[in-house]
């Protein structure tokens, strides 16, 4: 890297420099880990109420009760991480399918009002979602009639304009003569984009899967306003009231941060590439 | 375009009508996402225009003209909860993309495994929930003398505080916790860019025997601005509606010093159920994100190039 020296010639300098480059680096990756290394930490201590306790950040025994401690506290608590997984599951496909779509023709197909159409779409990307949750919150309650179902937690989220822009902003490089060609071989758009575009779009739509599905998994807010009762919350809603329900039950509630935020921790590790890709998509080059 | 007027005429029909072949399928294609925006984007948006100028109730709601936005323009609370919001923002998006700058910057010189171990650390928390991660904050807040965070400040002999539960202390908590969770992004923003930069730049300047210093201010700095104006807007953008934080953690206390306007109209809406307040409150804050959005273009964004 050129912009540091290379210090050739001086390996002591060049030692020294690394070295603290490392110590800062790792400090604020300890600051960074700590809240979730607390976490999980806490989650094998027992279920005892937090009166008198003393926090230790080194596990004195494991012990799974708070975890059972959790799950105790509502005949549906393993319902909301199944809840949680069928929404963000069809979420994630939904989003997959048509913004892939989408995203294909605002790119590829040339269609009468593509701008325009496209330049409303991201509009919607500049307005808070305060503006919108009152009407949405009516339209599902009120006039669709469909609260507290996952109808009601799925569709408002079957394909994002987020997804869309991330598969258009792919699909743009894809070049002009694969398409051409295949249109000279007799394909129709459909086919074009069936046998063409998937099988180059695999990252895009990896990424958009991995992004949707960790945006449904840990969202809180709208399954909050339109679940009422437990048997239809998500994970994430049921911490919430487990939070508000045993305020001094440090081990448990931990325990069901844990398990709230596991699953996506194991899609992290297993999938980072994607994740870290993910990021970058859609901001470089804005 | 210019291409289409040079082909011969035969071809031209053919194109033609290949043309509104393509009409038909891009609308297919689009066919789904344009329905889904227009009933759960679209629709919301225009409606919460006609909500602001109404007292909601379920069956036949009452115009009220411009009721509601002279009420929430004289209400103290809402200046109230602007002025945390801004306070909340300039305490964070700065301090973030700062950290975040120099992070890449120091992740730069690494080797590319390194590169990818600390970039997934600086990450995690953002695959974290915000619910789970407000539980565990609210524990490191801890206000008793064995809470996690005092115990550190013990360390330096600094006596207990009631972090979230006084309301000196409570928005710096909400802050702090932004500072150590939402820097994931942008580092690995910050770090593509700085990829990016071509290494014949560092050659010259090197060649003009420029220094690290230098090289950051007249080099780094400079390439950078398109990608520090995008995180800030998105930043700004971003903490302008924060809402969950403070709702979990604090419930906008105590004695709304952490009441932001995204929590306020949360309230209006959900707990008093005043619907038309909440739209109209919503449809200010929009009209703010906006012109904050064209004053740091207008202002950050000159002599950029996209």
């Amino acid at each position: 890297m050129a912009l540091y020296k290379k210090h050739t010639g001086k390996q002591t300098v060049k030692y020294t420099r690394n070295t603290s480059i490392m110590i800062l680096l790792l400090l604020f990756a300890l600051a960074t880990l700590f809240p979730i290394y607390f976490m999980i930490i806490s989650s094998f201590g027992d279920p005892v109420e937090a009166g008198a306790m003393d926090y230790s950040l080194w596990p004195a025994k494991v012990s799974l009760e708070s975890y059972k401690f959790f799950f105790d506290y509502s005949e549906h608590s393993y319902r909301w991480l199944l809840n949680s997984l069928i929404v963000a599951g069809s979420v994630t496909v939904s989003n997959v399918i048509f913004a892939t779509m989408a995203g294909y023709a605002f790119a590829k197909i040339r269609f009468k009002g593509r701008s325009v159409l496209f330049s409303i779409l991201l509009c919607a990307m500049m307005i808070p979602y305060q503006v919108t949750q009152v009407p949405l919150y009516i339209l599902i309650v009120n006039i669709f009639q469909i609260e507290n179902t996952y109808r009601a937690l799925i569709m408002p989220g079957l394909v994002t304009v987020y997804s869309i822009f991330l598969t258009k902003q792919f699909m743009s490089s894809i070049p002009n003569e694969i398409i051409e060609c295949a249109k000279v071989e007799g394909c129709n758009q459909f086919q074009i984009f069936l046998k063409v575009i998937v099988p180059l779009s695999k990252t895009v739509m990896a990424v958009t899967a991995i992004l949707t599905f960790m945006d449904s998994w840990n969202t809180f807010f709208w399954p909050f306003l339109v679940t009422n009762t437990m048997d239809m919350q998500t994970i994430q809603v049921g911490l919430k009231n487990f939070r508000f329900a045993n305020t001094t039950y440090f081990a448990p509630m931990m325990a069901g941060a844990t398990i709230s935020a596991l699953p996506m921790f194991i899609l992290f590790f297993s999938l980072q590439k994607y994740f870290l890709e993910g990021v970058t998509v859609g901001a470089v080059k804005g | 375009m210019s291409q289409l007027a040079k082909v011969p005429t035969t071809a031209k029909v053919a194109k033609k009508r290949k043309w509104r072949g393509d009409n038909a399928w891009g609308y297919a294609f689009i066919a789904v996402a344009l329905v889904v925006y227009a009933m759960f984007t679209a629709y919301p948006v225009v409606s919460a225009f006609i909500i602001s100028f109404q007292e909601y109730r379920p069956l036949g709601s009452v115009f009220i003209g411009f009721e509601n936005y002279i009420n929430t323009f004289s209400d103290s609370l809402f200046w109230k909860s602007i002025k945390n919001t801004v306070v909340y923002t300039v305490l964070t998006v700065p301090v973030t993309l700062f950290l975040s700058f120099g992070v890449a910057i120091l992740i730069l010189p690494l080797k590319k495994r390194t590169q990818t171990a600390f970039k997934a650390i600086y990450y995690l928390p953002a695959v974290a929930s915000g619910v789970a991660l407000s539980v565990v904050w609210l524990w490191i807040f801890d206000p008793m003398p064995s809470g996690i965070l005092n115990k550190l400040l013990g360390l330096f002999g600094i006596s207990n505080l009631n972090w979230l539960g006084s309301s000196s202390t409570a928005m710096f908590s909400l802050v702090l916790m932004a500072w150590l969770s939402s820097h994931g992004t942008s580092i690995i923003i910050y770090l593509a860019a700085l990829l990016g930069i071509d290494e014949s730049y560092y050659e010259a300047a090197d060649l003009d025997g420029a220094n690290f210093l230098k090289k950051l201010w007249y080099i780094v700095i400079p390439f950078l601005k398109p990608t520090t104006l995008f995180l800030l807007v998105t930043g700004v953008i971003g903490s302008f509606q924060v809402f969950q934080n403070a709702y979990l953690m604090t419930g906008g206390g105590p004695d709304n010093a952490t009441t932001m306007v995204g929590l306020l109209i949360f309230n209006n809406a959900f707990k008093y159920f005043e619907f038309g307040k909440a739209a109209a409150q919503s449809l200010i804050l929009a009209a703010i994100i906006a012109s904050i959005s064209f004053i740091q273009f207008k202002f950050f964004g000159k002599n950029i190039e996209y």
